[in-house]
């Protein structure tokens, strides 16, 4: 039986004489993670990019088979370590929904969750714009956005006990409540931060110099863009206004007053890598805008009382009927869903797929590469922002 | 459009044979629909203005367990201009023999996210995709054998001289 030769050995087999196969190796400090870019090359430009993963692949979907939907958490939080309370809020509103105990949670774990998520998801685009600073070539943008971060992180660490990989949100509540003093040291800090952000921007957004090498560069259509399953600002960054937030209206983000940062091409062409930074630039003032709101709501109407549990609604054998369900929500990074097949019968689910948005938003890398210098790759590599964990599971 | 109304808009296009089962009883209702008619049902959903299924947000492929031998794919389909969502799934009969793998016709020219997706699906579970360009393992390492995320699954004593088991 003649096998039919998949389009990778047709493309690294009938190589012209001056083509190369270079690799940009698990080991890069601007691969964003093991990532092995498999290059074919005519000199300096990139005729075609093939990426390898599975270098950080810890089986997430095989032990999920084996452990209770609560003990799940710790291994979610790990998919995509910089904005952990954003998959475990995903998470946890899967689980809820299945049990139907979703309208009961009280209001204000529900800002809470909104808060400690929104914070997260400064400090992951801290991350992505003071990475791509460095990529670029600008160390001091990303020495400024990690100084910023710290002091989330430190927020976050006194909240629920740790910098990185929180555990925090669970399945009917919280693991604890925040604790005394924190709404007013959030307010400090978001009063501190916004004057840091017109700094940063100054560096990096209007700089002639990250402009030339951004806009014009890895310019990726709409429609291309939705048939790969690009999602969060890859696909805002295109031109399209789809924000999870808004669309399905989960949690306490219907009573919320925010925009949806959209790129219009202002310094090149719409959805090119400049667009995708900017994009990620605006949406840090959203989320600002959201914590303030939250932490007003939290210190008024929402205050703590001393009757408050985190805990007193968390289900004691969470065993949801038998049903298959997809939950999708709004990471920093697109879209993130999990399906999940329970039995009905034990604590253990079935199976539990997650969707991981930089899975989809990596696959679009070799469309949009076609025919780039080396250094654009590198470009345009840091503005897709994946995270390994997120992409091998 | 509504479930019943893109399930009459499939059953006029395509006969009556083509949805199998649907199911209602979840959160999400579910279209089980032909192994052989898959490739045609999911391009018409796409097309179709009325239901414009243009974002595939996740293909799985699932296991269904040593008693039943079945092997499914299912399909989460969303509509970005009108804001609603589908669930498909394909069921195919299989006993595990590993000289031929359960196969289903692959949906990679429709959408290109199925292109890893499907990669994927037969990376972790041996699930071959007819029509798909480029199949091969997405994950695991090139020379690994066997399909870990089926439920028979027995991991080897060594790779590449390594003890695996303690």
């Amino acid at each position: 039986m003649q096998v039919k030769k998949t389009r990778y050995d047709q493309l690294t087999e009938n190589l012209k004489p001056e083509e190369m196969i270079i690799n940009m190796g698990p080991q890069h400090p601007s691969t964003h993670g093991v990532l092995r870019l498999e290059l074919i090359t005519d000199g300096e430009i990139v005729k075609e990019v093939i990426p390898h993963m599975g270098y950080l692949h810890r089986c997430f979907e095989k032990h999920c088979e084996n452990l209770t939907y609560q003990q799940i958490i710790p291994f979610v939080d790990r998919m995509d370590y910089l904005s952990s309370m954003n998959n475990d809020h995903a998470y946890v509103m899967g689980v809820e929904r299945m049990m139907g105990i979703d309208k009961d949670i009280p209001k204000r774990v529900e800002y809470i969750r909104v808060l400690v998520c929104e914070l997260n998801r400064i400090a992951s685009h801290l991350i992505a714009i003071g990475i791509y600073g460095i990529d670029i070539g600008a160390f001091t943008p990303f020495l400024w956005c990690f100084r910023d971060r710290e002091h989330i992180m430190n927020m976050l660490e006194w909240a629920s006990g740790s910098r990185m990989l929180y555990n925090y949100i669970w399945v009917g509540g919280l693991f604890y409540d925040l604790p005394v003093g924190f709404e007013e040291r959030c307010s400090e800090f978001v009063s501190y931060f916004k004057p840091k952000l017109t700094e940063l921007n100054q560096l990096l957004t209007d700089n002639q110099i990250f402009i030339a090498r951004t806009a014009g560069v890895g310019i990726l259509p709409l429609d291309v863009a939705i048939n790969y399953g690009c999602s969060g600002p890859m696909l805002r960054g295109s031109g399209l206004k789809w924000d999870l937030r808004r669309t399905d209206e989960y949690s306490a983000y219907p009573e919320l007053e925010f925009d949806i940062p959209v790129g219009k091409g202002e310094m090149g062409k719409s959805g090119d890598c400049w667009d995708r930074y900017k994009v990620r630039a605006d949406e840090i003032v959203e989320s600002i805008r959201i914590v303030e709101q939250c932490l007003e709501r939290l210190q008024k109407e929402l205050k703590r009382g001393p009757e408050f549990d985190p805990r007193a609604k968390l289900p004691k054998k969470i065993i949801p009927k038998e049903q298959d369900f997809y939950i999708r929500a709004e990471n920093p990074r697109g879209e993130l869903g999990y399906y999940f097949i329970s039995d009905g019968k034990t604590e253990i689910p079935k199976r539990v797929k997650a969707r991981a948005p930089s899975f989809n938003n990596l696959s679009v890398l070799p469309e949009i590469t076609r025919g780039v210098l080396i250094a654009d790759l590198v470009a345009i590599l840091g503005s897709v922002d994946i995270v390994l964990g997120e992409v091998d599971r | 459009m509504n479930f019943d109304e893109i399930k009459r808009l499939l059953s006029e296009k395509f006969g009556s044979d083509v949805i199998i089962e649907d199911q209602k009883g979840g959160l999400q209702p579910a279209l089980v629909i032909s192994p052989n008619s898959i490739g045609s049902v999911c391009e018409e959903l796409r097309d179709n203005k009325n239901t414009w299924f243009d974002f595939l947000s996740c293909l799985t492929g699932i296991d269904h367990g040593v008693e039943n031998n079945k092997f499914s794919v299912v399909y989460h389909l969303a509509s970005i201009p009108h804001k609603h969502q589908l669930v498909l799934k394909v069921i195919i009969d299989h006993d595990r023999s590993l000289d031929s793998l359960p196969s289903f016709i692959s949906v990679s020219d429709i959408w290109k996210t199925a292109e890893w997706h499907e990669r994927e699906a037969f990376d972790l579970l041996g699930i071959q995709f007819e029509g798909h360009p480029d199949l091969r393992r997405i994950l695991l390492p090139d020379d690994w054998e066997g399909y870990p995320l089926r439920k028979d699954y027995i991991a080897a004593e060594e790779y590449k001289g390594i003890k695996i088991k303690e």
